[in-house]
Order: C-alpha cells, then sequence, then structure tokens
C-alpha cells in the first residue's frame, strides 16, 4: 500500500491527465523528440502485510486494538505496577498465551502470502529485448517491455496483444481467477499490426489503471518510417489481464500497459468488509453487563475497606501494622490503587480464554462444514467450503433468505424446448433423447406451419446470431461442451463438437437449430459456417459483432452472404425486440412467448433485417468510429447499436427451459416451514420467475399473488406514481392491516387458515419505490412496502440489477428487529447481494467462481443449503450458545466466593483460590469439557433436525442468548457461588475438620471451595451433554482428574521458585478430612439440584416440538434407556 | 488476499484439469468417512426424566438422611467445653490482666478461672484457643512471612523477604522468624488443673506436640543448619521478632520442637480462614480406659495472660473438645446433609405426584401427532 502511495507521489503530474503513455518496447519515438521514460510502478505484487522488521510492532499494535486484549493488558500493567493480591503471572500467562497463539497464526499466514508473493514476483517471464527473449522474474517487468506468454501460462501482468501464433490473429484465454467464468474467451491482437515486433515503433495511449475489468479504451500510435502515423483503437478485447490463462494458443506477444499493483486483477482485490454476528454482538453486551457488575463489586470492596478501616483499632491492629511506603501514600491514591487492586482480585470474572475458546471452537467447528459428505457434490467432485468460521452460529439464526434463480434455484442447464415460427408453434422434441434423428431433414411436424423459407431463415439467424465458438475436440476429450459440463451425454460422432460460450443458452439454442438440421460448423478467420438441411456448407462473412449487454437485452450479428445480402440477425428479450420490429408482426409471437414463459420457459426473441448497401455503410462508418473513440466509447457504441437495431423484422421466438435444481422445491419447503422467507431476486422476466417459484412451491395455488410490476402500474392508464401509491396502499390494507395480528414473534402459525400472499415487484417498480420522484413525498412508500413484503409467505422480485438485489437485502437487514439475512447465489451479479447479507452463501454453479470467492460459505448445490441451515446451523447455534453462557457462568461462580471473602478478611483483596488455581482455572480445569461439548453436541440429532424444519423456530430470534437464559445463567451462578462460599463457611466455624484435632487453615477453605467449584461446574456441563461421545466422557473425566493430579502434584513439592509454600499438602490433608469429602459431595449436589429439578420441570411444559424430537430420537438412536 | 486468489487459481486449474474422465480425484477430494468428521461418533444420549430422576431424588434423600443423622448423632455426642478468658467484665478474674497491658513488663500477668464440667469427657481430649475479630486473613497479614527462611535457608535467615516488612530487620539484625505472622503469635499459657473435691490441685498432663500438620514440622518447616545443630549458634546474628519475649530457639527445651519446628510457632503460622478462629494448643492423651481423660468435677484455667487483644476488641478463649471421626463439634454438616436428603425426598414425592397426574395426559396427546 505504501508503495501505491509513493507511486502516486512520485507520478503526481502523471496522474492528473487520464491517459498515459506507453512506448512499446520502451523505445523513443519518431513523432516524440525527446524519449523520457515515464516513470510507472513495477511488476511486484505486495499483499502480504508484514514484513521482517514491522511484523512484532505492527502485529501486536493490532492485537491490542482489539478490546478485550486491551483490557487484559491494562489489567495485567495494573498487576505489575500496583500491589495486587494476585501476581503479574496469573493474568500475564494467559495474555501471552493468547497473544503469542495469534502472532504465530498471523505471521504464518502472513509468510504462506510473502512465499505466494514472491512465487509469482519471482516467475520466470520472457521479455523481448532486442528481438530476442530474455528470462527475467515477473517483477521486473516494466511497462512498455513485450512479453512473450506461452500457452497454458498465466499473464504477468495486463498485456496489450500483439501478436498471436494463430492464424487468425486471436488467442484463446480463460479468466477463471478473475471472474470466475471459466469458458474461453478470445482476444484479438491489435489489427493489422506487422510481423517484425523488433522493428516496430509505436505508443499506446490508455486510460490510468481502473478496476473495472470489462472496460479498455486505448489508442496505438504505428510510427512507419515513410508513412503517416497508424493509429489502432485498442478495446477490452485486446487487453489480457493479468491472472488469465492463456488457452488454446501456443504463444503471444503484448506490450505491458499496467503493472503490479496497478493490474486490473490487484485493483479488483478488496478487503471482504468484516462481518460480526449476533452471537458476538451479544457477547459484548453480556460482557458489559459483567464489567458493570466487576466494577462495582470493586466498589463496594473499596467502599466497605475504607468503612471498616475507620473502626477502632482495625486499620492498623498491633499484629498487622502498615508498612512505611503504605503510610506514606496519599490517601486518595491509596483508594484508588485499592481500586485497582480489586478490579484485578474479580477480573477473571471476564476470562481471556472465552475469546480463545470462541475463536477455536468457530475455527474448529468449521470443519465439520467442510468435511460433510452431504455437501459432496460427484459431479464437480467438490464438498463445500468454508471462507469465514466467524458465521457459523449465524446459519442458525436466518430470518430471510433471499436466493438468486438462475443457476441458483435452476440448474442453469439449458435445454431448448420449443420455438415459434411466426406464429407456428414447434414443440418438436417429444422426448430429448431420440431428438437427433432430425437431422436428416425436418421432422413432420415441421412442414406446413410456416414457409420453408421463414424456417431456414430462422434456423440459420439460430445458428448466426451468437458469439458460440467450436471446441476442436481433441481425440481424448470427445463431446461434452464447456457449458454443459462433463455429465452431458455423449453426443454421435456428427455431433462431436463442443460449443463453449459465456451463456448457456447460446448452446442451447445451437444446439437446438443442429437438431432441426441446421448445424454450426465454426468460425475461421471472420467466416461462419453452418450446414443446411441439404448438408450443404453456407457461408457467412461476419461483419460486426453487437454485443450483448444486459440493458440492451440483446444482441446482434451482421452477416454477409456468399451472395452478398448483408443481413443484420438480432435476438433478444421480447421486451427488447418487440419495441423494434414491426408491430403487426408482434401480436402473433406474443402470445406464444408469454406461454412459453409462464411454464417457466426462457424465451428469446428473433429478428433480422436485410441491410442495403448504403445502410450497411452507414452502420459500418458508425461503429469503427464508436470504437475507436477514447471517451464515452460505451455510450458511442450504445447509440449505434440502436440506430442499427431498429426497424427489423421478427422471425420468431425461442424457448429454452431452464431446469430446477435437485430438491430445490423440497428446500424450500423446509426454510419456509424453518420459519424462513423466502425471497427471490432475479434479474429474469416476471413470468419465467413466477412459474418458477410456482414449480418450486414458493407459491402455492392457494396464494394470492400482489403484483407491482409495471404492467400493474401501467394498466390503470394513470401515471405510475399515482398507480404506485394506489396500490401500494391497496396492499398494506391487504396483507398488513386485514390480516390477524399473527406477527407475534416470529413463530407465525404455520398452518392457520389466514390467505397466504405473494408478492411480486419488477426493477422498475422498485426503483419507484426506493427512489420516488421528489415531487411525491413518499418515503412512506418504503416501509409500506417493506411491511407487505414481511406479510407475504414469499416475495418475488425479478429484473433486478446486481445492485437493486443488494439495495432489497440492505433494506431488509436494516428494517425493525434487524433479522438476519442469508443470500444464495452463484454468479457474478448475486456478489454485491452476498456481501451485503449477514451470511453470504454462493453456489459452486456454472457462472464462474466470483460468488464462490465472496461468500462466507460456498456449497454446491441449493439443496445442501438445507443441511447446512437445519442442521450444521441448529447445532452451531446451540453450541455456541451454550458456550458463551457457560463461560460466564463458570465464571461467575468461580469470582463469587472470591468476593464474599472480602467481608470477611476485612477487605484486604485477600484472594480466596491459591494462584496456580486463579490461573489454571480457566486455562485447564474447565476449558477442555466446554471446548468438547461446542464442537459435539447434538441436543437433536441431525436426522430429526432434518425432518423437523419447525425446530428451526426454537432457536430464532438468538433465543438462547437473550436476557432471559442469561438471567437465567446469571442466577445460578449467584446461587452456586453462595452455597459453595457459605457451605464452606459453615463448616468452618470449627476449623477443626480432621480426626486427629487439628485444623485447617485458609488455604484449606480455598481449596475446598475450589474443588467443589471445579466439580460443579464440570458437572453442570456433563449435565447438560446429551451426545456423550468417547471424546466427551475422556474431556470431562479427565479434566477432573487432572484437577485431583494437579493439586496432588502442585502441593506434593517445596517449589523452589515460589515465594511461599501455600498450597504444601494443602489438598492431601483436605481429603484426609472426612468432613471435607461430605461437604463436598453435599454442596455439589445441592448446586446441581436446581437445574437437575427444571430440567424435569421444563420438559413436560416445553414446547411440542422438542418433546416430538426428543421422542422420535429416543426411537432413531438406540437409547441407552 | 492477493495471495489467496492466486492459491484459488491454482485449486481452479487444478479441478479444470481433473474434469475429465479421470477419477482420481474422486477419492483424494471426497471427504473422509469417518464417524467423528461426519458427527456420527457412538454417543450416548441421556434424556434428564422424571422416570430418570425421579430414582435419583429418592436415592439421594435415602443415602443423605441417614449419613446427615449419623453426622448429627456424632456432632451431638462430641463434649466441647469453652470459656472466655479475654477478661472483659469487671466480674472476671483477668480483668485486670486485661487493663494492665505492656509488651515490656517483665512480671507476665496472671490469672486463673475456675470451671467445671457436668460432664467426663472419654477419649483423647484436645485443648484449643480460639481468638476473635483477629484477622489472619487480611492480604498484608497473610503474606507478611518468608517460608523459605522457616525452611531453614541460611540465605533467607539472614536476608528475609521484603514481604515480612515492616517485620524485617530490627536493629539492623533480621528478625527469625521475619513477618507479621511470626510476630503476632500468640504467647498466653494456659494451664489446666483439676480440683479435686479435697480441694488439691492436680496439673493435667498437656502434649505440646502433635498439634502441626505432620508434613509442616517434618518438611515445610526446618531449623537452619540441620536439626542437630546448636540452635544458638545457627541464629546469631538475628534478632527476636518484636512482640516476642524470648527468640525463636528458647520457645522450648526439648530439640524436637524448638526453633522453627516449634510446633505452636507451625499451628500459628496456618493462617486462619476466618476471623473468628480456634487453634489447636494441646492434646490431653487419655491415660487408660477406665479413667476417663477429664472427669466430672472442678477444674482452673491458669493463664498467663500475654497475648493483648482489646485494642482490636477482640476475645480470647480456651475450648476443650473431643474428636470424632468428623473432626470437632459442628452440627452443620447433621443438619445440612438432612435437610438437602429431605428436600431431595419431598421433591421426589412431588415429582412423581406431577408425573402421575399430567404426565400420562401429555403422553396420550403427543400420539395423534
Amino acid at each position: 500500500m505504501l508503495r501505491r502511495r509513493l507511486n502516486r507521489l512520485f507520478g503526481g503530474d502523471e496522474k492528473r491527465v487520464d491517459s498515459r503513455t506507453i512506448y512499446v518496447g520502451n523505445r523513443p519515438c519518431p513523432a516524440t523528440e525527446t524519449f523520457i521514460p515515464p516513470k510507472f510502478c513495477d511488476n511486484r505484487i505486495v499483499s502480504s502485510k508484514y514484513t521482517i522488521w514491522n511484523f512484532l510492532p505492527k502485529n501486536l499494535f493490532e492485537q491490542f486494538r482489539r478490546i478485550a486484549n486491551f483490557y487484559f493488558l491494562i489489567i495485567f500493567l495494573v498487576q505489575v505496577i500496583v500491589d495486587t493480591p494476585t501476581s503479574p503471572v496469573t493474568s500475564g500467562l494467559p495474555l501471552f498465551f493468547v497473544i503469542t497463539v495469534t502472532a504465530i497464526k498471523q505471521g504464518y499466514e502472513d509468510w504462506l502470502r510473502h512465499k505466494a508473493d514472491s512465487e509469482v514476483n519471482k516467475y520466470p517471464v520472457r521479455v523481448l529485448e532486442d528481438g530476442q527473449p530474455a528470462r527475467k522474474d515477473s517483477e521486473k517487468i516494466k511497462v512498455g517491455d513485450i512479453v512473450e506468454v506461452v500457452e497454458d501460462e498465466t499473464f504477468p501482468c495486463d498485456l496489450i496483444l500483439l501478436q498471436s501464433s494463430r492464424d487468425d490473429d486471436t488467442c484463446f484465454v480463460t479468466t477463471a481467477s478473475l471472474d470466475g467464468e471459466s469458458n474461453h474467451k478470445t482476444h484479438y491482437t491489435v489489427p493489422d499490426m506487422e510481423k517484425d515486433l523488433q522493428s516496430l515503433s509505436a505508443t499506446i495511449e490508455c486510460e490510468q489503471p481502473q478496476p473495472d475489468l470489462y472496460k479498455f479504451v486505448g489508442r496505438m500510435h504505428i510510427y512507419k518510417p515513410e508513412h503517416d502515423p497508424a493509429v489502432r483503437s485498442l478495446g477490452p478485447e485486446n487487453l489480457l489481464l493479468k491472472g488469465a490463462t492463456l488457452k488454446n494458443t501456443k504463444k503471444i506477444y503484448g506490450v505491458a500497459v499496467y503493472t503490479g499493483m496497478e493490474t486490473k486483477m490487484a485493483l479488483n482485490y478488496q478487503g471482504k468488509s468484516q462481518k460480526r454476528s449476533a452471537v458476538e454482538k451479544s457477547i459484548n453486551a453480556f460482557l458489559l453487563v459483567y464489567l458493570c457488575i466487576l466494577i462495582s463489586k470493586a466498589v463496594v470492596c473499596t467502599t466497605l475497606k475504607y468503612v471498616w478501616q475507620s473502626q477502632d483499632g482495625q486499620d492498623e491492629p498491633w499484629y498487622n501494622q502498615k508498612t512505611e511506603k503504605e503510610k506514606g501514600t496519599i490517601l486518595y491514591v491509596k483508594m484508588f490503587t485499592d481500586f485497582l487492586s480489586f478490579m484485578v482480585l474479580f477480573n477473571f470474572i471476564i476470562p481471556v480464554s472465552m475469546y480463545v475458546t470462541v475463536e477455536m471452537q468457530k475455527f474448529l467447528g468449521s470443519f465439520f462444514i467442510t468435511w460433510d459428505r452431504d455437501f459432496f457434490d460427484p459431479e464437480i467432485e467438490e464438498g463445500a467450503l468454508v471462507n469465514t468460521s466467524d458465521l457459523n452460529e449465524e446459519l442458525g439464526q436466518v430470518e430471510y433468505v433471499f436466493t438468486d434463480k438462475t443457476g441458483t434455484l435452476t440448474q442453469n442447464n439449458m435445454e431448448f424446448i420449443e420455438c415459434c415460427i411466426d406464429g407456428f408453434q414447434y414443440t418438436a422434441f417429444s422426448s430429448e433423447l431420440d431428438s437427433f434423428c432430425v437431422t436428416d431433414g425436418p421432422v413432420s411436424t415441421f412442414q406446413e406451419k410456416a414457409g420453408r423459407e421463414k424456417e431456414e431463415l430462422f434456423l440459420r439467424a439460430l445458428c448466426l446470431c451468437h458469439t458460440v465458438q467450436v471446441k476442436e475436440a481433441g481425440p481424448d476429450e470427445l463431446g461434452g461442451d464447456q457449458v454443459d459440463g462433463p455429465a452431458s451425454e455423449p453426443l454421435r460422432p456428427a455431433e462431436q463438437r463442443g460449443f463453449i460460450a459465456s451463456s448457456p443458452d447460446e448452446v442451447a439454442l445451437v444446439k437446438g437449430a443442429m437438431r432441426y438440421g441446421f448445424t454450426f460448423l465454426g468460425l475461421e478467420s471472420k467466416t461462419m459456417k453452418i450446414k443446411n438441411w441439404q448438408n450443404d456448407v453456407e457461408e457467412y462473412e461476419l461483419l460486426h459483432v453487437l454485443n450483448f449487454d444486459p440493458v440492451r437485452r440483446r444482441m446482434s450479428v451482421i452477416v454477409r452472404s456468399k451472395s452478398g445480402d448483408t443481413l443484420l440477425f438480432c435476438k433478444g428479450a421480447d421486451s427488447s425486440i418487440f419495441p423494434r420490429v414491426r408491430p403487426e408482426e408482434v401480436e402473433r409471437i406474443r402470445m406464444h412467448v408469454q406461454r412459453s414463459a409462464t411454464e417457466g420457459y426462457r424465451t428469446l426473441c428473433v429478428a433480422y433485417k436485410r441491410l442495403s448497401v448504403d445502410e450497411y455503410a452507414a452502420a459500418d462508418a458508425g461503429l469503427r468510429e464508436a470504437r475507436l473513440a477514447l471517451q464515452d466509447r460505451e455510450e458511442k457504441l450504445m447509440a449505434v447499436y440502436n440506430q442499427v437495431e431498429t426497424a427489423m423484422s421478427l422471425i420468431g421466438a425461442t424457448a429454452v427451459e431452464d431446469r430446477l435444481q435437485e430438491e430445490a422445491a423440497q428446500t424450500m419447503e423446509a426454510l419456509q416451514g424453518a420459519g424462513m422467507k423466502v425471497w427471490v431476486l432475479t434479474g429474469d422476466k416476471m413470468e419465467t420467475a413466477k412459474s418458477t417459484c410456482y414449480a418450486c412451491r414458493l407459491f402455492r395455488r392457494s396464494t394470492e399473488l400482489l403484483e407491482l410490476t409495471v404492467r400493474t402500474l401501467e394498466s390503470g392508464g394513470r401515471r405510475r406514481e399515482e398507480m404506485l401509491h394506489d396500490l401500494l396502499f391497496d396492499f398494506h390494507r391487504k396483507a398488513v392491516q386485514d390480516a390477524p395480528p399473527a406477527r407475534a414473534g416470529v413463530n407465525r402459525s404455520w398452518s392457520s387458515a389466514n390467505p397466504e400472499y405473494g408478492f411480486i415487484v419488477d426493477g422498475a417498480a422498485l426503483a419507484l419505490v426506493m427512489n420516488p420522484s421528489p415531487d411525491t413525498n413518499c418515503s412512506r412508500y418504503r416501509s409500506l412496502f417493506l411491511q407487505i413484503c414481511q406479510n407475504c409467505t414469499a416475495v418475488l422480485c425479478c429484473r433486478m440489477a446486481p445492485l437493486q438485489k443488494a439495495q432489497i437485502v440492505k433494506m431488509v437487514k436494516n428494517s425493525k428487529g434487524s433479522p438476519i439475512t442469508l443470500s444464495i447465489g452463484d454468479g457474478a451479479n448475486d456478489v454485491s447481494m452476498i456481501l451485503e447479507a449477514h451470511v453470504g452463501i454462493g453456489v459452486k454453479g456454472k457462472e464462474g467462481r466470483q460468488a464462490v470467492r465472496n461468500s462466507d460459505y460456498a456449497i454446491p448445490k441449493l439443496k445442501h443449503l438445507r443441511k447446512l441451515l437445519l442442521a450444521h446451523g441448529h447445532l452451531y447455534y446451540i453450541r455456541i450458545a451454550h458456550l458463551v453462557q457457560y463461560f460466564f457462568y463458570k465464571n461467575l461462580c468461580f469470582i463469587l466466593p472470591q468476593f464474599l471473602y472480602q467481608f470477611f478478611c476485612g477487605c484486604s483483596q485477600q484472594p480466596l483460590y491459591d494462584a496456580a488455581y486463579l490461573t489454571m482455572y480457566n486455562i485447564c480445569f474447565t476449558s477442555m469439557p466446554i471446548l468438547a461439548y461446542s464442537l459435539l453436541e447434538q441436543q437433536i440429532a441431525i436426522e430429526v433436525l432434518l425432518d423437523n424444519a419447525t425446530l428451526y423456530r426454537d432457536i430464532a430470534k438468538n433465543a438462547m442468548l437473550r436476557w432471559g437464559p442469561f438471567l437465567y445463567w446469571t442466577v445460578l451462578a449467584v446461587f452456586q457461588g453462595l452455597i459453595f462460599f457459605f457451605g464452606v463457611k459453615y463448616l468452618f466455624s470449627n476449623p477443626a475438620l480432621q480426626d486427629n484435632g487439628q485444623v485447617f487453615g485458609n488455604w484449606s477453605y480455598g481449596t475446598i471451595v475450589f474443588t467443589v467449584l471445579v466439580f460443579t461446574v464440570t458437572l453442570k456441563l456433563a449435565l447438560d451433554t446429551r451426545h456423550w461421545t468417547w471424546i466427551n466422557h475422556f474431556v470431562i473425566w479427565g479434566s477432573l482428574a487432572f484437577y485431583v493430579v494437579f493439586s496432588f502434584f502442585w502441593g506434593g513439592i517445596i517449589w523452589p521458585f515460589l515465594k511461599q509454600q501455600r498450597l504444601y499438602f494443602v489438598f492431601f490433608n483436605m481429603l484426609s478430612s472426612v468432613s471435607a469429602w461430605l461437604v463436598i459431595i453435599l454442596l455439589i449436589v445441592l448446586s446441581l439440584l436446581p437445574d437437575i429439578l427444571l430440567g424435569v420441570l421444563r420438559k413436560p411444559r416445553g414446547p411440542h416440538t422438542q418433546q416430538l424430537s426428543k421422542e422420535s430420537l429416543l426411537y432413531v438412536d438406540r437409547s441407552p434407556w | 488476499m492477493m495471495a489467496s486468489s492466486y492459491n484459488i487459481k491454482e485449486e481452479d486449474g487444478h479441478h479444470s484439469g481433473s474434469s475429465g474422465p479421470g477419477g482420481n480425484a474422486v477419492r483424494t477430494k471426497k471427504p473422509d468417512n469417518t464417524a467423528f468428521k461426519q458427527q456420527r461418533l457412538p454417543a450416548w444420549q441421556p434424556i434428564i426424566t422424571a422416570g430418570t430422576v425421579l430414582p435419583a431424588f429418592f436415592i439421594i434423600g435415602l443415602i443423605f438422611i441417614p449419613i446427615g443423622i449419623g453426622l448429627y448423632v456424632t456432632s451431638n455426642n462430641i463434649k466441647e467445653f469453652e470459656i472466655d478468658y479475654t477478661g472483659i467484665d469487671i466480674s472476671s478474674p483477668c480483668f485486670n490482666c486485661s487493663q494492665s497491658y505492656s509488651w515490656n513488663t517483665t512480671t507476665s500477668c496472671t490469672c486463673s478461672i475456675p470451671f467445671s464440667l457436668d460432664q467426663p469427657f472419654e477419649s483423647n481430649v484436645f485443648m484449643y484457643y480460639g481468638l476473635s475479630n483477629f484477622y489472619q486473613n487480611h492480604r498484608r497479614y497473610v503474606k507478611s512471612r518468608d517460608d523459605s527462611q522457616l525452611n531453614g535457608n541460611l540465605d533467607s535467615l539472614k536476608a528475609p523477604s521484603k514481604e515480612c516488612e515492616p517485620y524485617r530487620i530490627n536493629e539492623n539484625m533480621p528478625i527469625a522468624p521475619c513477618g507479621a505472622i511470626a510476630n503476632s503469635m500468640f504467647n498466653d499459657t494456659l494451664d489446666l488443673f483439676y480440683i479435686d473435691p479435697n480441694g488439691t490441685r492436680t496439673p493435667i498432663p498437656l502434649m505440646k506436640t502433635g498439634i502441626a500438620w505432620w508434613t509442616d514440622k517434618h518438611v515445610k518447616f526446618r531449623n537452619p543448619g540441620g536439626s542437630s545443630s546448636n540452635l544458638t549458634a545457627v541464629f546469631y546474628g538475628t534478632t527476636k521478632p518484636l512482640s516476642w519475649p524470648k527468640p525463636v530457639y528458647e520457645l522450648d527445651t526439648d530439640p524436637e520442637n524448638n526453633g522453627f519446628v516449634n510446633e505452636d510457632l507451625i499451628v500459628w503460622m496456618r493462617t486462619a480462614a476466618l476471623p473468628t478462629f480456634r487453634k489447636l494448643y494441646r492434646i490431653i492423651q487419655k491415660k487408660n480406659s477406665l479413667t476417663p481423660t477429664l472427669p466430672r468435677g472442678n477444674y482452673t484455667l491458669d493463664i498467663v495472660y500475654n497475648y493483648p487483644v482489646r485494642s482490636f476488641d477482640g476475645r480470647k478463649r480456651m475450648i476443650l473438645s473431643t474428636i470424632s471421626w468428623m473432626g470437632g463439634k459442628n452440627p452443620f454438616l447433621g443438619i445440612a446433609y438432612i435437610s438437602v436428603g429431605s428436600v431431595c425426598f419431598f421433591l421426589g414425592v412431588v415429582l412423581l405426584f406431577i408425573h402421575h397426574k399430567y404426565g400420562n395426559r401429555n403422553n396420550s396427546s403427543d400420539i395423534p401427532n
């Protein structure tokens, strides 16, 4: 980062201009007399955070920025400076341990980053120097160098493609690591480039580095000795991005334009913002409570101390004189240090170890997700992926699920279903398997509907209007096109060709045309070849491709046939095609399109236009000009596109089925059963999305649909704003006001007779709601809209832009009660909502890896969401909630006796327990059982959780970490703390506890209390454990045994490094006293009594579901009873 | 950060490479099917139900109540006799002593308190002294000792720990034993006399040893320079604690009970847990099985009154007690056991009632589901 800042500093002048000039090969050009090599940053990638020198200070600084660590540091410092009852070791040791472990972990991670960096930076590349490739380290590449890259290598920096080994001046790359699209993309060399790069003298003018992967504008000036400088336009198709991989091309040469931290890849790296779970917020709230308890305890003790000391003879009795130093201290300073001492004495109430344990639980716990075989998908040979372990428990708290449609709910595996030519419907394929039989000629149904000419035109359009490439099938990789994945059915020899395309629709269409008898043979040097019904090869010269973009929602090609006709074929969404064709043609097709859409198919309309010579010339000139523009190229291109794509004639429409994911409907049903509200956010059109919703059973027959779309808004013939107003209030009355008040908590009655509402909104209407025009002061719309949405069982938002998806998520996230949201999606367009939601889930789908990379959890299929939430989420939540409560509980009843003891020792900060016990309590004696519990506990078996989705509602709204349960645990801790202390105190009313009349002292007192404490706290956990694996047994009984062994050991030796041998044989003597045994047993039983009692009493009154699950659990597993 | 994206890229590459027909990657990538990783470890799944808890309650009740009764009876059978000899009351024989207090008096004040035992003390009798409102557990006090000095370390003997301040050095000589605890050692002398009906005073033999923990006496506390050497020489160069009338090597004539291993000192050095406490002072051994250790009758307690407690409103007591297997007299344990046992039993009955009444109904309502 510093490097970047320095660059900015040095390259200050250069930054101000909005373009940079690059001298190809770093050679001076004739045009510029004085060649000043411009300064750009070198090609070094720095992703590491630390260097050897700054690691220690920087890492420590970052660690102590955490409030908890800082707090412990303060406590430690107080212990060092002030005369405190416990030695600094008691808090210093755990803190040191935590800090060291974290530092080692972070250092290791950074070392890995260093290694990865240097691997990248030292990667050997070949740079052309004097015409000869010279080996260099990647980091040495300078802007302007000409770099040679061979097949399957990744580009070391952003390059402008100058020369390719392929004949057609193209090369193929995959950008899987950049945007996740694994298909091959074609990039082109700078047009009309001479072959001899050594003699090339050129400059490139291009824009300053910017992160958009798909935008690049530049201009290349080529100087030739005797000619005028030639100018070539450069676009993204000429730019090879760092991180992309060269495929299917032997060798290319490119000139570096952006290097190092200025490459698009480096600019695109953005740190994901830290997501915090609700549990963490609860922890912090509890911490505050405990901090208050701590401070008030210290205040009470300090006050009492001075009250007590003011009595006659108590402050300084003859037997206990103060030291000179103590006498000399000013009263107020003394009071303050006393306060600090009490803080230190009671500081164990907020344990360092809780943070460690929580972190460990999250880290280790997340492995269970990656290990789960149910998440393994044999197709992609991958299981689930956990990108962050901080949110495990949040999976059990989800209230809103936002799902993408394409690729998530549906397979994004397109199947050509039917088409409609000139108003006639062709449902050619009754079954998918025998569909290839039509290659000989049109099937019978194909004739006599539309004219043969129309049919041929339609199929030609399908064959030509696309950007699909034919994959040259090697002998080892037969069949299987890139998009369909390896699972596609083997093709017969005639169709032994795979298709590569950026969109699966296109492959489906080309394959569909192939089934009808028109085969696309490939694109060779701007000539598209297709094979028609007569098995003749038709050739078309590809003149222009008017690329697809989501705003236009269509794409076109301009081709010239052998006969010299110039044709424009256009395909796109109905809404974008209909206005551009002759209206009389529309009606015949519209009906079919709508019918197909309601069946859940994706529809595209196909149109064409014959261009006259003049028209083409105008279009050609416009396109070329727009492509050369440096500024606003996109807008200019768009304008030309729109100009060209007019007055077309509609040929027909296609319907492509996007099949539902496996178990999509069951998953959605389970999620709804679990009390989650499922919203579908899609960019697709309403009809298609609606049919998917019906198919997924998000909408049922009984669901009343409320529609807020452009269609309903425009139906009334009034202004949109007015209509919006009316509709919103109407819906609000229906769904919110008339609905019975079932919104008591999240547990909305599932099987009630209330009408269910489904809400449909589209992007345009949403834009109206979210950003109402200023004259209509309708900021209420948002809240109305939100209320309606919240009262509907399912909400469908269609025609959404990616940003709008995030907007919706944000709106719900920030609504009242701040519900936990989950977004699931598979494509780059879902990234924004994945990042926005509390939990982002990426589906390892076909649309690349971007969603996966930005997600918190990634699963192969939608169906895995069910287990992830209902089983894993549920268990994680229970585990961590219990962990947190238990930690606070055990430390409260640990410290409470110590607090009470102050009343009996003159508030002198005398610790009740020995320092070793104080230190080891949280580290050794009680930490392992809870960790094992929080990793292994399954109060309800996984199968039961999966079968009864309603169980998920029991833990909704952070149920186990609300103030109620917290109060219960606190009261329990106080109760037990009182019992421990006073039980032993009454026993010590006669300290002669041994049968030889000898007496016990204060350390025996503390040891008895501590023994009771350790056993009670551990057994309390044992009582709560419902799932005893051997690990639980081992750890629980092992901890207790360890305590006993340690106590013997600690008390059995005169430790030379200890100033005082306080515990020498104390534990042994304690065990030799029958009374001590009896009191320990009594107090343990008494402390656990309320918990056992509540366990019994709670059960008959408990929620029905829990009982059900327990009973079925009894049934499922061989219970010991 | 970026490096991680490189890793992912590699993974991608690997993935696309293996996505072909080659199936070797399947085995490596698929998670292991172990019970632990799949969260299917065999587990015992106990459930707290009325059915399981009820017997437990009854059993606890049935065990605890007899134990409690046993404890209570045992405690009640322990004979205990207590005299407060502080001398607060003007009528008390020790009133004068308690008033005329000064450390430097060469003549010690003595007083004797007559008392009578209504019941004979049969077995060994343990004589305690008790102090009240004496904060032996005050932090400043508790830490004011040097265990290494008491363990016979010669360096610590000459240079006691700083913790002993302000009882560390007196007149440039290290104090042995140093610290507030040792300095304030209880130094009243208590003697017991049996008054025959004919009026003769028979002194009752009091054993000075066996009152401290064995490990304390033999390991934790040791005289410097070994046990055999001349204590006076070893302690040369040190001074006695301020409030002691004589140095540590003159605590007793018995060399086994002198210096740091003096059991009175050891007992005192084990700081009490609460401000009201008792410490074992002497043991009265049972002579033979025929006569009780302390028969019924009149006694006098002769006190050499040295220890001042009035300044902090303290009390001094002498306690005679027999000891059972559970230690000294303390009805608390017995009562607690009886009450916890009864509560358990009672809860058992209540739960049985609830279970019987509501449990059935609950079960029947479950069946339709």
